[in-house]
């Protein structure tokens, strides 16, 4: 794996291999001594080009248990009202020898820029690019979701999610999760059903591959999970995305009735930060079927191995 | 000053330009036919291989190369005054020879706007002491493209520019009130307003089409019936007041429909397409190369089939080329940062081949028609456009249309790198440019290379 850009970079096999070895790497962070020897010597460049504490921290704690050496590159401000900072920056972390640059961007296709514009050679792990993608959330969301359903059906379920229903719910047109889930869960056989009111659906969304709705009750008893979008606040008002944030809650929020709209074995998933009271509830967020802290820490394991292919897989394969 | 009374160049006349002979050129691509120029004009004209060339006459063996008359460019960027960095009028115009034009409007979206006598006359100058190509300006319709008060239109028509199209290029004339009055005032020049067709707030940060390949690659989208709108309110503003209406850069099937009707209905309203939306799609943005983002944005394979279908109906009028040439630091950076526009003087008449003439939809003496006669009559340039015909003006252009060349913008005579057919093999190939009889490209090269002192 020379880049990871878009959840599109990966097949099935592919994909199925990453979840195996962020398994393993999950695996040792059980133990006591959680530093692994595998990327001594190499480093990382976390290049953060919009904030993003959640991300950062778990790039960060993946490249240093992994023993690579880390630099964070914060660059919030110097973003894109002139270009220039990506390419001199992306010079200068090949002078300084990176192995590897994770990058947040706030540009749709920043990191397939800094991959294929012929700037440098590093290899390239998108964290993040606008409204694109991000594909290590959906990894540690199928991750998470692998492992729960494979408990649920007494670790027999095969590698991937076949089958699997899940729902995506809130503001798809701004997602980048939203993106790389729907390629990554169909890849992996699961069947998405993105909820959103119509003006958070991209013109388009019709040839996605999954399917669509504007009616969460009627989707909610149909799924294995329902993965909750963030909603910002600023796409209302001014934005006039939807009316109020009553209206979004009442009519797309999941709140302690839908909760109980969906079987029993259902997951509830966000990718966090939550706007509790918007998009979803307390009583959702904190349910003993919600997975948002787990999803955290599998954050960590499916980064590391998302790393480690890039870094060292060549080697290991 | 009017342009009578400017001390005659020598240059602006062509009179003492010596006697040309161009020998057995396929006249719109038909018979080989002898042409001779003298004076600036057309002298004579006679079956390939019957003239003999005059004591002291030039002599250009045109055998197997097709003459048409000089192209005419209804839309282009010089970015002079005030962009030097991107484009220059000298730059410009070497570029606009090389590609066969012998006219070319220059857009007002230049820092200061052209949009006073003051700045057009500048421009005008500039082009004419180069003398490469006719520069006919563009004025602004508004003040500083402001969108919100008419600018001294009567003022550049009459100036030495005597500017006849009227152009926010860049920005819509949004406002429906400030349309409909330029609609009315440029009557009185005998002006067109070239409409940019793009509503402002549908178009709010929009990066590219909206449509599938947007909604993948989460880049804001630019929906077509942001443009379809503003031209089916211009057709009915036009149709009322009774006024000729121009509209730039045409990229959708929907706005070929609508100019379509309005053509039915007796509305006077011409329309352009540029070579790049005859040839390239929105499939292209895939891999975020900001070379190929522009304003309007590269469209769907149906809009592009539909185009083609339009100029080869006559729906839309013109092939123009929205050459914008940026620097490259423009352009070498992540899409959301990047400037909108391509360069395309150069690579235009091979774009119209590929896309117009060798899919059997247009015959040279059409091409003639869109890249030359219709957007001179369009912009009110008097004596270019014209047939080669004898005592017409001698402003031609010779191609060989057996040539393919692969294009490499490194090679090309603008300062802009900005060209989306880089390493696309294209036919076509310019081998003389010939302004009131003198020729400024001679063999695929620029006569002389000192630009300014023909």
């Amino acid at each position: 794996m020379k880049h990871l850009l878009s959840a599109a970079d990966l097949d099935r096999e592919g994909a199925l291999a990453l979840l195996d070895v962020a398994e393993q790497m999950a695996a040792t962070q059980a133990r006591e001594i959680k530093k692994l020897p595998t990327l001594r010597g190499r480093t990382v460049v976390n290049l953060f080009f919009e904030d993003s504490t959640r991300t950062r921290i778990s790039f960060e704690a993946a490249a240093k248990r992994l023993s690579a050496d880390v630099i964070t590159f914060s660059a919030k401000g110097s973003s894109v009202s002139k270009g220039e900072s990506l390419k001199d920056t992306a010079l200068t972390l090949q002078a300084m020898g990176a192995d590897a640059v994770v990058l947040r961007h706030s540009a749709s296709g920043a990191a397939h820029r800094l991959a294929h514009a012929g700037w440098s050679r590093v290899g390239v792990l998108n964290a993040g690019d606008g409204t694109h993608e991000h594909p290590t959330q959906a990894l540690l969301d199928a991750f998470t979701l692998r492992r729960r359903l494979r408990e649920r059906s007494g670790g027999d379920l095969g590698g991937a999610l076949d089958g699997a229903r899940v729902a995506v719910v809130g503001d798809v047109l701004h997602s980048r999760v939203a993106r790389s889930n729907v390629l990554l869960l169909r890849t992996l056989g699961a069947d998405v059903t993105l909820v959103a009111p119509p003006t958070l659906l991209p013109v388009g969304v019709e040839t996605w591959p999954c399917r669509t709705s504007w009616d969460l009750d009627a989707v909610l008893p149909e799924v294995d999970a329902v993965m909750v979008l963030r909603v910002q606040r600023e796409r209302m008002g001014g934005g006039g995305f939807f009316p109020s944030a009553q209206e979004y809650a009442r009519r797309f929020g999941l709140d302690g009735r839908r909760l109980r709209l969906l079987p029993e074995h259902a997951l509830v998933m966000h990718p966090g930060p939550m706007n509790r009271g918007l998009e979803i509830s307390a009583e959702a967020a904190d349910s003993p079927r919600s997975t948002i802290v787990e999803q955290v820490s599998n954050g960590v394991a499916v980064r590391m191995a998302a790393l480690y292919l890039l870094l060292a897989g060549e080697d290991a394969a | 000053m009017s342009a009578d009374q400017t001390p005659a160049r020598t240059t602006a006349t062509g009179e003492d330009a010596p006697a040309l002979l161009v020998r057995r050129a396929a006249l719109l691509g038909g018979e080989a036919t002898d042409l001779l120029l003298e004076g600036g004009r057309v002298a004579r004209t006679a079956p390939g291989g019957s003239l003999e060339a005059p004591a002291g006459a030039r002599v250009v063996e045109a055998e197997g190369l097709v003459a048409l008359p000089g192209l005419v460019d209804l839309h282009t960027h010089l970015r002079e005054p005030g962009r030097e960095d991107a484009e220059t009028v000298l730059t410009g115009s070497r570029a606009a020879a090389m590609g066969g034009f012998t006219a070319v409007h220059a857009m007002a979206n230049t820092d200061p706007v052209a949009d006073t006598a003051g700045v057009v006359e500048q421009v005008w100058r500039l082009g004419r002491e180069i003398g490469l190509v006719d520069v006919r300006p563009v004025g602004a319709v508004t003040v500083g493209l402001a969108g919100e008060r008419l600018a001294e239109l009567g003022a550049m028509a009459t100036s030495a520019a005597r500017v006849r199209v009227f152009s926010d290029d860049g920005r819509c004339v949004a406002d429906p009130v400030l349309m409909r009055r330029a609609l009315e005032y440029v009557r009185s020049v005998d002006g067109v307003v070239a409409q940019h067709a793009q509503d402002p707030r549908l178009t709010e940060g929009a990066q590219m089409h909206e449509g599938v390949v947007s909604s993948v690659l989460g880049l804001r989208g630019w929906p077509a019936v942001a443009e379809e709108a503003v031209i089916a309110r211009d057709v009915l503003l036009a149709d009322h007041v009774g006024s000729r209406l121009h509209v730039c850069h045409v990229s959708t099937a929907g706005s070929v429909e609508i100019i379509r009707w309005a053509k039915a209905r007796g509305v006077d309203v011409t329309a352009e397409v540029t070579p790049h939306h005859l040839l390239l799609t929105d499939e292209l943005v895939r891999g975020y190369d900001p070379v190929y983002k522009v304003n309007p944005p590269l469209r769907t394979r149906a809009d592009v089939e539909a185009l083609r279908a339009a100029v080869a109906d006559g729906t839309v009028d013109v092939v123009a080329t929205d050459h914008a040439p940026h620097p490259v630091e423009d352009k070498d950076c992540e899409w959301a940062a990047a400037a909108m526009g391509m360069t395309g003087l150069e690579t235009a008449l091979s774009v119209v081949q590929e896309a117009l003439v060798e899919t059997g939809l247009l015959g040279w003496a059409d091409v003639a028609r869109v890249l030359s006669s219709a957007p001179a009559r369009i912009g009110r340039v008097a004596d270019h456009g014209r047939p080669l015909a004898e005592g017409e003006p001698a402003h031609l252009v010779l191609l060989d249309p057996s040539a393919r060349r692969e294009v490499v913008p490194e090679q090309h005579a603008t300062q802009g790198r900005n060209s989306p057919f880089r390493g696309l093999e294209l036919p076509g190939r310019v081998v003389a440019t010939v302004l009131r009889g003198r020729p400024v490209v001679l063999d695929g090269a620029l006569v002389g290379d000192d630009g300014g002192s023909r």
